[in-house]
């Protein structure tokens, strides 16, 4: 079995442990910044197991055919990139899936269901430039699409691609549900939207929603461990240090900032975005 | 049977409260008694809740509210009538728009005294609850094999 198979295989089935592990300790995290206990470093999974066995209540049926389509092009997503094929296609995917969730969201008519789901349509709108910007920026380095390619290098691609991992980290935050780019849906209770685009989502559809979310965390993680990997084997455990470090970041800034309107959060990620990612592409081409 | 009771999601509504029972509910939630760590969520969406929290009698205007947040919470699910005005309409009983307390309108399981009600007797009450949700989740399970299976089952409690 080729390394990319295992790879991808360990992607399907332990994505959900490591995200729902991850948000474990997110939570915890959290609560020690608010000085509080917190709940256990599981409760993710008490919380994922205690939906799939409630009641199966919604309000349209298509809702759960919509959830399961965002739920199977996400797992394809990861599993292509972790395989090694071309990353371009792994973000088009993406935002496939997204596009699921989107009609997930307006499908059942709710008000406050269907502002979040446009909100989320202009996250994507939001994140995407930086998303395509980084594919380029790892075609121009590595001179090839292929994620299997570009993690055979001798020296790590942060080294040519600053800039563009801040955008990449900056995009985080709000591919991430985090404040204060969480205008779609949020984490806390008592928004003005509820619960944003999954205020509909009841029980089993929930539930899944909520794998789903720790699949496309895992995935994005590994984008950034593309960032700092090499043919060195020692790069692997500096990958994993730099992704806990990007997490514990977006869990500060989750902490201890505000939720913004989406006309800054535009304003703000496409100026990052144009300045960090942009200058670096200019920088990029005239150098290669 | 699923070890479901580790993440009971709260609803909490405010009937005709004075406030007083809202704050203490409020004040579970903060570091110092940090509920959360019970695996408590205050959700605002009764799609997703588990347990009822009301506060405050029930009047002839919220009375059908009440009902539809009930009925839009999925089964398994618990009642809880925090202070003594959601358990029996406290010292607005005789006016003329009370009804009286929850139990009024919906089914209540947890009566939660006080007034206004401590936050250590809302969490005593909510681990109460816990249980009872518990319970009713092991039996909504058999009685959905029952269901599936195409027989009637009674049971108990």
């Amino acid at each position: 079995m080729s390394k990319g198979l295992i790879l991808m295989l360990c992607y399907i089935f332990l994505a959900p442990l490591i995200g729902g592990l991850l948000e474990g300790f997110d939570r915890k995290i959290s609560a020690r910044m608010q000085r509080r206990v917190g709940p256990p470093l599981l409760q993710p999974f008490y919380d994922v197991i205690k939906l799939f066995n409630k009641e199966t209540i919604t309000v349209e049926i298509a809702q759960t055919f919509l959830i399961l389509t965002y739920f199977i092009l996400m797992v394809v997503t990861g599993a292509m990139f972790f395989l090694g094929s071309d990353i371009l296609m792994c973000f088009f995917v993406l935002s496939t899936a997204a596009t699921f969730l989107y009609f997930a969201g307006v499908i059942t008519s709710s008000p406050y269901s269907s502002v979040g789901a446009q909100r989320e349509l202009i996250q994507m709108m939001t994140y995407e430039p930086a998303v395509l910007l980084t594919c380029v920026g790892f075609y121009l380095a590595a001179g090839s699409f292929n994620v299997a390619d570009i993690a055979q290098t001798p020296i790590s691609y942060i080294a040519y691609l600053p800039g563009f991992f801040v955008a990449f980290v900056f995009i985080l935050t709000i591919k991430m549900r985090k404040s204060p780019f969480d205008t779609s849906a949020s984490h806390h209770m008592h928004q003005e939207l509820v619960k944003g685009i999954t205020t509909e989502m009841a029980s089993k559809n929930l539930a899944l929603f909520q794998v789903t979310e720790w699949y496309e965390n895992v995935f994005l993680m590994g984008v950034i461990g593309l960032f700092i990997i090499n043919t060195n084997p020692v790069s692997i455990a500096v990958a994993v240090a730099v992704i806990l470090l990007t997490y514990f970041l977006e869990i500060l800034i989750d902490n201890s900032s505000a939720r913004m309107k989406w006309q800054e959060m535009l304003k703000i990620t496409w100026g990052v975005t144009l300045f960090t990612a942009g200058v670096n592409l200019i920088i990029l081409m005239i150098v290669k | 049977m699923a070890n479901i009771k580790r993440s009971p999601w709260l609803l909490h509504y405010d009937g005709s409260s004075c406030n007083g029972c809202d704050i203490e509910v409020l004040a579970c939630l903060t570091p110092v008694y940090d509920a959360e760590r019970l695996g408590v969520m205050n959700t605002g969406d009764p799609m997703q809740a588990d347990i009822l929290l009301i506060t405050g009698g029930v009047n002839a205007q919220n009375a059908p509210v009440v009902k539809q947040l009930y009925d839009q919470m999925p089964n398994p699910k618990v009642v809880v009538a925090v202070g003594v005005c959601a358990c029996t309409g406290g010292v607005f009983k005789d006016c003329y728009n009370i009804l009286g307390g929850a139990d009024t309108v919906i089914p209540v399981d947890v009566y939660v005294p006080g007034c206004a009600a401590r936050p250590q007797a809302i969490i005593d009450g909510i681990i109460q609850a816990v249980e009872i949700f518990q319970k009713r989740s092991d039996d909504y399970k058999v009685q959905e094999k029952a269901r599936k299976s195409g027989k009637e089952v009674q049971v108990n409690g």
